[in-house]
Parts: C-alpha cells; sequence; structure tokens
C-alpha cells in the first residue's frame, strides 16, 4: 500500500508520516494541494491520499476535484479540523471516499485503509 | 530492581497522570507515544519539539498581526488555525481550547478580546512547553538509569496488500 500526504501544517505532516510508516504503508509528503497535482501529474500513483482541507496555494476542496478530473481513481480521504457539517459536505462533494475530523488516529487510519477499493 | 530506580518511574508516573488530570494533556498525547517505536525511538520527543517551534513562530506572528493599524482578521484566523491543529495534533488541550475562543473573537472582529486571547494561549503555550520539557527529563533520568519508558499496547502492521 502506498499513501501521499497532503497538509501544509508540519506537525500534522509528522505525525500521518509516521502513522502510516508503523501501519508498514509507504508514504510521500506535500506541502499544499498544487504539490499534490503535480506530483500525480508527473506520473507518481498512490493507493491512498491523505487530503487536508485548508492548505495554501491550493486548497484540500480543489484540489480533490482537480485528481479526480484528472482520473486519480485512488482512496482520497479529507482530513480536517472543521466539525460544521456543510463545511463538511462542501469537502465530501469534492470527490472524497473517506472523511475523517483531526486530529488522526490510529483507529482512524486502520478504518480509512481498509476501505482501500483500488491498487495504483 | 533498584529502589532508586523505581522511586524514579514512580514520580515520572505520577507527574504525567497529573498532566492529564489537569488537563493539559489529552488521549491524543497518548497516541503520539503509541507511535514511537525502535525504527523512531525519539519520535515523541521530534514531534513536540517541532511543535514548540512551530508554535513560538505563530506566537510571534500573532502578536505582529493584532498590532498592525487594520488588523487583517483572515491572516489572523489562518495562523490561530494553524495553532489550533498543532496543538490538537500533540495533545495540548488547553492551548487548543484557547486556540478556539481565540476564533470565536477573530469571527466577531473583537480586538480586545483576541488580544486577552492571545495572552491566554501564551500562558498555556509556555505552561504546556515547561511541563513536557520536565516530563522529558524525567524520562531521560529512569532510561539513563536502567529504566524503560511504559507505552501502551501494540501496532497492527499491513505487511500484506490490500487487494
Amino acid at each position: 500500500v502506498t499513501a501521499l500526504v497532503v497538509d501544509d501544517n508540519k506537525v500534522s505532516q509528522m505525525i500521518h508520516h509516521q502513522l502510516l510508516n508503523v501501519l508498514g504503508i509507504v508514504n510521500h509528503v506535500v506541502g499544499n494541494g498544487k504539490e499534490a497535482v503535480e506530483i500525480h501529474s508527473s506520473g507518481k500513483k498512490f493507493d491512498l491520499v491523505l487530503m487536508d482541507r485548508d492548505m495554501p496555494v491550493m486548497n484540500g476542496i480543489e484540489a480533490t476535484k482537480k485528481l479526480r478530473d484528472m482520473g486519480v481513481k485512488s482512496t482520497i480521504a479529507g482530513v480536517s479540523s472543521h466539525s460544521l457539517s456543510e463545511e463538511r459536505q462542501e469537502f465530501i462533494e469534492a470527490g472524497l471516499d473517506d472523511y475523517h475530523e483531526k486530529p488522526l488516529t490510529i483507529a482512524k487510519l486502520v478504518s480509512v485503509v481498509s476501505k482501500i477499493k483500488y491498487k495504483a | 530492581m533498584d529502589v532508586g530506580l523505581m522511586q524514579m518511574q514512580r514520580r515520572l508516573a505520577e507527574y504525567t497522570s497529573a498532566l492529564f488530570k489537569e488537563g493539559i494533556l489529552d488521549s491524543q498525547y497518548v497516541q503520539l507515544q503509541e507511535l514511537q517505536d525502535e525504527s523512531n525511538p525519539d519520535f515523541v520527543v521530534e514531534v513536540v519539539s517541532l511543535f514548540f517551534t512551530d508554535s513560538e513562530k505563530l506566537l510571534n506572528d500573532l502578536s505582529r498581526d493584532l498590532a498592525q493599524q487594520n488588523v487583517d482578521f483572515r491572516r489572523v484566523d489562518a495562523h490561530v488555525h494553524q495553532l489550533k491543529g498543532s496543538s490538537s495534533s500533540i495533545g495540548a488541550e488547553r492551548v487548543k481550547n484557547a486556540c478556539i475562543v481565540f476564533r470565536n473573537f477573530c469571527q466577531e472582529k473583537n480586538i480586545p478580546g483576541c488580544q486577552r486571547c492571545l495572552q491566554q494561549i501564551k500562558q498555556e503555550f509556555l505552561l504546556v512547553k515547561s511541563k513536557l520539557e520536565t516530563l522529558f527529563k524525567l524520562e531521560q533520568q529512569v532510561v539513563a538509569a536502567g529504566g524503560s519508558i511504559p507505552t501502551s499496547g501494540s501496532l497492527p502492521t499491513m505487511q500484506q496488500p490490500i487487494l
């Protein structure tokens, strides 16, 4: 299983990277939605994308829409600290397969990984 | 077992327990401890140190933002959002809660409210920083005396492909 962490917060990057490491998931980290789109445009593929919502340059909603428009079939799990249902719904409708509120825990990540449908 | 080591371990356990009882740390800190393993034995110290450095920068940015003649509340909110995220991720519960209150004043564009909140966040941050630095020293003493730091449970590993 391979994963891409998309988050501008360095503490979150470090934690999500290690969360995936301890589950034996090879992963790459980028700092915003634009970098997530670019890494896919370069030909790299991931089974799972952990997408933060609020990021500079390109946010998670825009990045998710762009990835789906590009035909990316990876499992994209939104990870955000927004608790309002409207904000969550907007993110889900962008093309997410799953959504979890931050902070991400081992249990939440195991749940996300169990929903991976397509092998990149 | 060495009596001195036992006393150190007891002191560490009591100190750690107090941090949770006082609401300075929450269960997310336990999650960080569970992520520490042989391949990454200093993970907790490293991520907490990153939190300290990041937060100090954010607090300086916030002080500067609120001192502006025309306060850019979107920028202030963005910084507080970052700080809330980081503090929540490492289990710094009181810092996180102070950030939530700050964001409310930000939405109201209430400068005095924001300034009071910033002072509160600074106090809570200094407190959690001091407490965690002491915790890490106690842990180092236990390890130096030949003891180990208790961790909880074992983690599932995904050795086989999902599909």
